[in-house]
């Protein structure tokens, strides 16, 4: 479990997170909701151990995540950053097999690091691109094989800051399906998030933001409430089922 | 071609020329008499023969300490010089040649390092702790304006015309008249510069992502940052300390072997390596057969090819943009 207690953070005078505590279960997908500048991407990058916090601690199994050694922690939290910075042309295959970095510790791949490559192409549909250069894809061809990169690491915790933007329709939901087929295996995940409609589909716990703020976090159904959703983002808001009985969050117009 | 391939392919190319360049210059030698112990046999043995060495150990040091650059700022266009050690090395070396200290072979290339080692240690202070890449660059930036301004300085009080032209003639580098010394010198700092290089690779690799994935890989920037401070800072020092200031080479040999090896910051060391030590030890070759009165300097005639390369570059990129 990754638990942060009464975390604080300010960055450039400006509160970014004030007080906050929750938790991420492992098996279960948490999905951070706010407004934008909320402190939502800071939040996760705390979680993931790359910004300490001015007071409060992020623990990993009890233990200070900003006190454990890099790669350590890098073979159990693997992150999708926001901007998916690619700065050479290498191709697919080789970019994915960044993911195993942490894992080897010399030069040369072994078989299950090539295993751990390919399954991971295989699982964001990107295999067939294997051997094209990176840079000539299209971007939500980019992201998915920027998540590949991350599923390559096999991380017990995946931490992904916006997932799904540049993805076409079919693509959001095969990539929200390969997070919940992750968190069904085992692992953590937790996942920032702007469309309320899919969160309200992939989330088993919502944390939702509000000015650095905790404004509400626990089981999605406790949580995904109008009136809770009203409040935090200043919206009207409607939850209605679609004919599968999938959840649909109507924007009704701004609350005043 | 694969990194595997490449690697001996080059490595046999230099060795080829390495020798090859032993014929080059304006006495010819025969080869049966090479070691022969006579006076023409001495030309061999104790000036081409270290040459070659030297001119490939410097040209090893620039293309490595290039590619390490490039891959670190994630810039193509980056170079060597960029940090400011190698202007530090060249204002050290000035600096003897001001006060004539250049008489004893060993004081020149020390004041060199010393020069190189202080801007290191300015560089450190001035970058902080904080591992910043647009810090520390622009750490570099003042430090190489600043000992560029104060080696013109040193040029300008100099206190004789003779000292004017030493000075002004060493800042172009080359490798006349160079000795076994040198090489003594330059082989056991670039070795270490190298070696400190190699082990950044695979966090270079990392930073193909970016520095918020890199450091999500377990990737420790400030780590980096010195590694490669003290990786190229060596390399680059020593290579002006024994050879004056050489550019050019740190820019273009690692984007030139770039595309052999796939893009991989890592895959690309060893090769620029090698590809600068071809470089160079052609290019003097070449300096030594061309019909000039005086021997051209190196730096010069890396420097006057490398316009139009840049000219070919931008040609290309503006194809490619259209």
């Amino acid at each position: 479990m990754i638990s942060f207690d009464q975390i604080s953070l300010t960055l450039r005078d400006r509160l970014i997170l004030n007080q906050i505590s929750g938790s991420a279960k492992k098996g279960h997908i948490t999905v951070i909701l706010g407004p934008n500048g909320a402190g939502k991407s800071t939040l996760l990058s705390c979680l993931a151990g790359l910004r300490a916090p001015d007071s409060g601690k992020v623990t990993l199994n009890n233990k200070m995540i900003a006190a454990m050694n890099g790669r350590d922690r890098a073979r159990q939290i693997g992150l999708l950053p926001q901007q998916g910075d690619i700065h050479w042309d290498l191709s697919v295959k080789a970019l994915v097999a960044l993911g195993r970095l942490p894992h080897h510790d010399r030069w040369g791949t072994t078989a299950s690091d090539e295993a751990a490559v390919a399954e991971a192409m295989i699982l964001t549909d990107v295999a067939h691109l294997a051997d094209r250069s990176v840079l000539r894809l299209s971007g939500g061809e980019q992201a998915r094989v920027l998540l590949a990169r991350v599923f390559a690491g096999q991380p017990e915790w995946l931490l992904a800051d916006e997932p799904l933007a540049n993805l076409d329709p079919l693509h959001q939901l095969d990539t929200l399906e390969r997070l919940r087929a992750y968190a069904h295996g085992g692992a953590g995940v937790v996942v920032v998030m702007h469309d309320l409609t899919l969160a309200a589909r992939i989330a088993d716990d919502v944390i939702i933001l509000k000015q650095g703020m905790l404004a509400a976090s626990g089981p999605k159904d406790d949580v995904m409430t109008p009136d809770t959703l009203s409040d935090a983002f200043g919206v009207h808001v409607e939850l209605l089922q679609d004919r599968n009985g999938g959840a649909v969050v109507t924007l009704l117009g701004a609350a005043r | 071609m694969t990194s595997r391939r490449l690697n001996p392919v080059l490595a046999i190319i230099l060795i080829a020329l390495m020798f090859a360049s032993l014929f080059a210059g304006r006495v010819s030698v025969p080869f049966s008499d090479w070691l022969s112990g006579s006076l023409q046999s001495v030309i061999i043995t104790e000036l081409r023969l270290p040459r070659a060495l030297l001119g490939a150990i410097i040209g090893a040091a620039l293309g490595m300490s290039g590619a390490a650059m490039q891959g670190y700022l994630r810039n193509p266009l980056a170079d060597p010089g960029l940090f400011g050690v190698s202007s530090s090395a060249a204002l050290g070396a000035v600096c003897s040649l001001f006060f004539g200290f250049a008489i004893s072979a060993w004081l020149l290339p020390l004041f060199a390092m010393a020069g190189a080692a202080l801007g290191m240690a300015a560089l450190a202070l001035l970058a902080g702790r904080s591992g910043s890449l647009i810090v520390f660059t622009l750490a570099g930036v003042i430090l190489s304006s600043l000992t560029g301004a104060l080696t013109a300085l040193m040029i300008s009080l100099a206190p004789s015309p003779f000292a004017v032209t030493e000075m002004t003639t060493w800042l172009m580098g080359a490798l006349t008249d160079r000795s076994w010394d040198d090489v003594k010198l330059a082989a056991p700092v670039v070795a270490l510069g190298m070696i400190i290089t190699g082990f950044a690779a695979r966090d270079l690799d990392g930073l193909t992502l970016g520095e918020t994935a890199a450091r999500s890989l377990g990737v420790n920037m400030r780590r980096l940052q010195w590694m490669i401070a003290l990786g190229v800072g060596l390399c680059v020092g020593v290579s002006v300390a024994v050879a004056g200031v050489i550019g050019f080479v740190g820019l273009v040999v690692p984007h030139l072997v770039r595309p052999l090896v796939g893009n991989k910051p890592s895959a690309l060391l060893i090769p620029s390596a090698l590809a600068g030590a071809i470089l160079i030890v052609l290019s003097d070759a070449m300096v030594r057969l061309l019909p000039t009165a005086a021997e051209l300097r190196l730096g010069i005639a890396m420097s006057v090819l490398g316009a139009p390369f840049f000219l070919a570059l931008l040609i290309k990129m503006r194809r490619e943009t259209a």
